[in-house]
């Protein structure tokens, strides 16, 4: 097995090889940013146990790999659009697809958008909006604090760009697909950007979906800017095979009064790990960051996620929840930062676990770092069985013990999808996470939330 | 219908009953009575099948079939009904999820379709009225937040829903206030046929008032001790149990 030494020596290669290819297409200020990315990732590396944020995930055997690496755009032979058709006609959104991280170039036209709005992928993004691109790009995700962002900013090419104007409300969700798919095994890296402006709305489903059983490793970073009064949903599906990484960080600023919710899905993965980071860099600002995962075999997953209350008078509730089972592991990590002149800072953190069987592990840790001293704070972090009196309830009613089980642990789950404001989301995800349960997807060819093929 | 014979239950190594023997036919109403920690609502764990109670020794036969050879569920599904002492609350799981699951088992054990929507939304509607029961509580999650006395309505509300043969009422009458008890017992006696039996297990004689027993049995120490017509309700509520205590010896 390689060491990380050997890990990191091979991105340098990577790096300083396929040069021309990484700067090929790419616009100036990404190139400027991912040169200054990679002196950062040289110093970091891929992040070790060594390193306290990565010390319930070990990521060696993840990139221990021969994938291949596109630097470049792929031509798809097929059509993508005929191979994912909606069939869940309740669930109405403006839909593009990215294939191994890049914005699939055959997407159809999103005809319903309002004026102004902007889909697209980053490397056209960086091209035709600089104005609004160059404002933001690399701006929240720094790279000299987490060697996967640094990686990540250093191989950059594609990703997909949300642009909603001042005050232009989006009424149908946005949904990303994100479609790994090759014949050989992958490493993808994508980087996305939304910018969300002034009073807008918008509300954006990403899926994470693998069309071929292939080893996939997915190392993708998302930058959120959402302006004063807009509001902004994110919802994070992650459906794909047990052969397969996912490694997802996110940053959110969010301006005064603006209103984020976030909801991220664990359903079915290999390894997963969720950075999510969220600074709250006005006053007024509500934060909703929630997020479920359901593992089992030997799936892994690591939510680690930063609250930052940088100015007073801000808002945030955080609610993970997660049912494991067989020996499945994970981790959640939760800090809450109060800046000292973060006065009347409302702060909610709780992280709940339902535990299956004997070998299944979660590591839970809340932390609060809080240097203001007029703010209100609670975090608590729960690791349980189920509830055998609930259950024997339930039986003596004449429900059988698989059902009754499932009828508690999809309770248990449900508490995080009612949060989601998307109706027939809601709705979707419901279904989607009993058949979950109930161990009926077990290959996830299917899209997690609207598609059949 | 139900026959207990010299049955033995210990817990975590401790004897809690000591050789319980009860017979109960169709039709009949049996009361039991008796002391704090005697044994009541172990019985009555131990035959709905709690499986935190080990069976050491003795017989029960429920129509002719081995009780303590089903699982739970299946005992319900049999006809065997427990109102629970302390109703469990389970939040995320609805009132009506629960009871359409519940009924649809009962009715799949029996061979029969399931309830459409609206023939289940009618029957639902038509016991809730037998309880006197809200539609604000059987719109939320299972007993979630109910208080002490709607969580017992509540029991006989689903006790309704699944029409029992054998009923075994765990203090259904403890926190009612009087209204709630003419409700609770009211329910229980139009629930009554010549075919289904109940037993109350009860600290009161005001709920024999309402539900009349045939035969009242006193469980004490883990031993039916006593066993006479409804006028020994009226007698231990009257002198408490240190007579009781006093002729066991204790
Ligand atoms: N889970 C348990 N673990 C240990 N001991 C138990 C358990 N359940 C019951 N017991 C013990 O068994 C004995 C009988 O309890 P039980 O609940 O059957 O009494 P009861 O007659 O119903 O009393 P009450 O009138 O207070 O309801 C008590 O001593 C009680 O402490
Ligand atoms: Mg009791």
């Amino acid at each position: 097995m390689a060491d990380i030494n050997t890990i990191n020596k091979d991105f340098a290669d990577l790096f300083n090889q396929g040069n021309e290819l990484l700067l090929e297409g790419s616009s100036d200020v990404m190139n400027k940013t991912r040169k200054n990315a990679f002196q950062d990732f040289a110093k970091l590396g891929v992040p070790t146990r060594a390193n306290e944020n990565y010390k319930y995930t070990n990521l060696i055997p993840a990139f221990d790999h021969p994938y291949n690496v596109n630097l470049r755009y792929q031509q798809v032979d097929v059509d993508l659009n005929e191979i994912f058709q909606c069939d869940v006609p309740e669930l109405d959104t403006n839909m593009v697809l990215l294939t191994n991280g890049w914005y699939y170039g055959n997407n159809k036209e999103l005809t319903e958008l309002p004026k102004g709005v902007i889909v697209c992928g980053v490397q056209e993004a960086a091209e035709k909006y600089p104005e609004i691109f160059n404002a933001h790009y690399g701006k929240y995700a720094k790279t000299d604090d987490d060697g996967l962002v640094a990686l990540n900013t250093a191989l950059a090419k594609d990703g997909f760009f949300i642009y909603v104007p001042k005050g232009v409300v989006i009424e149908k969700p946005i949904q990303v697909v994100n479609l790994l798919r090759s014949d050989r095994d992958l490493m993808a890296t994508q980087r996305n950007l939304i910018v969300v402006e002034e009073n807008a709305q918008a509300k954006i489903i990403v899926c994470d979906h693998t069309l071929t059983h292939h080893k996939y490793l997915t190392n993708s970073v998302t930058e959120v800017n959402v302006a004063r009064n807009a509001i902004f949903d994110l919802y994070t599906l992650q459906n794909q095979h047990l052969n397969s990484v996912i490694l997802n960080s996110t940053y959110i600023r969010q301006e005064s009064n603006s209103n984020v919710l976030s909801n991220t899905i664990s359903l079915y993965g290999g390894t997963i790990r969720n950075n999510h980071h969220v600074i709250l860099d006005e006053e007024h600002c509500e934060n909703n960051t929630f997020g479920m995962y359901l593992m089992d075999r030997d799936q892994h997953v690591d939510n680690f996620t930063s609250i930052d209350h940088a100015k007073p008078n801000c808002l945030s509730n955080e609610h993970f929840k997660g049912v494991m089972d067989d020996q499945a592991s994970g981790a959640f990590a939760g800090r809450i930062f109060v800046r000292r002149d973060a006065q009347q800072t409302q702060a909610y953190q709780s992280n709940n676990n339902l535990l299956l069987s004997n070998d299944a592990v979660i590591n839970t840790k809340p932390q609060l770092v809080i240097d203001a001293d007029d703010v209100k704070c609670s975090h608590g972090a729960t690791v349980g069985q189920m509830d055998e009196d609930a259950l024997f309830y339930l039986r003596a009613r004449g429900i059988d013990e698989k059902e009754a089980r499932q009828m508690l642990m999809f309770a248990f789950a449900h508490e995080i999808i009612d949060k989601i404001r998307v109706e027939p989301l809601k709705e979707r995800i419901d279904e989607l996470v009993d058949k979950r349960l109930r161990g009926e997807i077990s290959k996830c060819n299917t899209c997690a939330i609207a598609c059949n093929h | 219908m139900l026959s207990i014979k010299n049955l033995h239950v210990s817990i975590e190594g401790k004897d809690i009953l000591k050789g319980i023997n009860l017979d109960v036919k169709p039709g009949e109403v049996h009361a039991i009575m008796g002391p704090n920690g005697a044994g009541k609502s172990t019985l009555a764990s131990v035959l709905a099948g709690r499986d935190l109670f080990n069976v050491t020794e003795g017989e029960v036969s429920f129509q002719g079939k081995d009780l303590l050879d089903m699982e739970p569920e299946d005992r319900a599904k049999e006809g065997i009904f427990l109102g629970f002492q302390y109703p469990i609350e389970i939040p995320g799981v609805s009132t009506v999820n629960f009871m359409k699951t519940a009924v649809n088992e009962h009715r799949k054990y029996k061979g029969l379709d399931p309830l459409s929507a609206s023939d289940f939304l009618k029957l639902m509607r038509e016991k809730k009225s037998l309880v006197e029961i809200d539609s604000k509580l059987t719109n939320r999650s299972v007993n979630e937040g109910f208080s002490g006395g709607e969580k017992k309505k509540n029991e006989i509300f689903q006790m309704a829903m699944l029409e029992p043969k054998l009923a075994v009422l765990d203090e259904t009458d403890s926190g009612l206030d009087i209204d709630a008890l003419r409700v609770v017992a009211n329910g229980v006696n139009k629930l009554k046929t010549r075919d289904n039996a109940t037993i109350v297990i009860t600290h009161y004689q005001r709920l024999l008032d309402y539900i009349v027993p045939d035969v009242v049995h006193v469980l004490y120490d883990g031993r039916i001790v006593k066993t006479a017509g409804k006028e020994l309700a009226l007698e231990l509520e009257e002198k408490g149990y240190d007579w009781i205590k006093e002729e066991n010896g204790k």
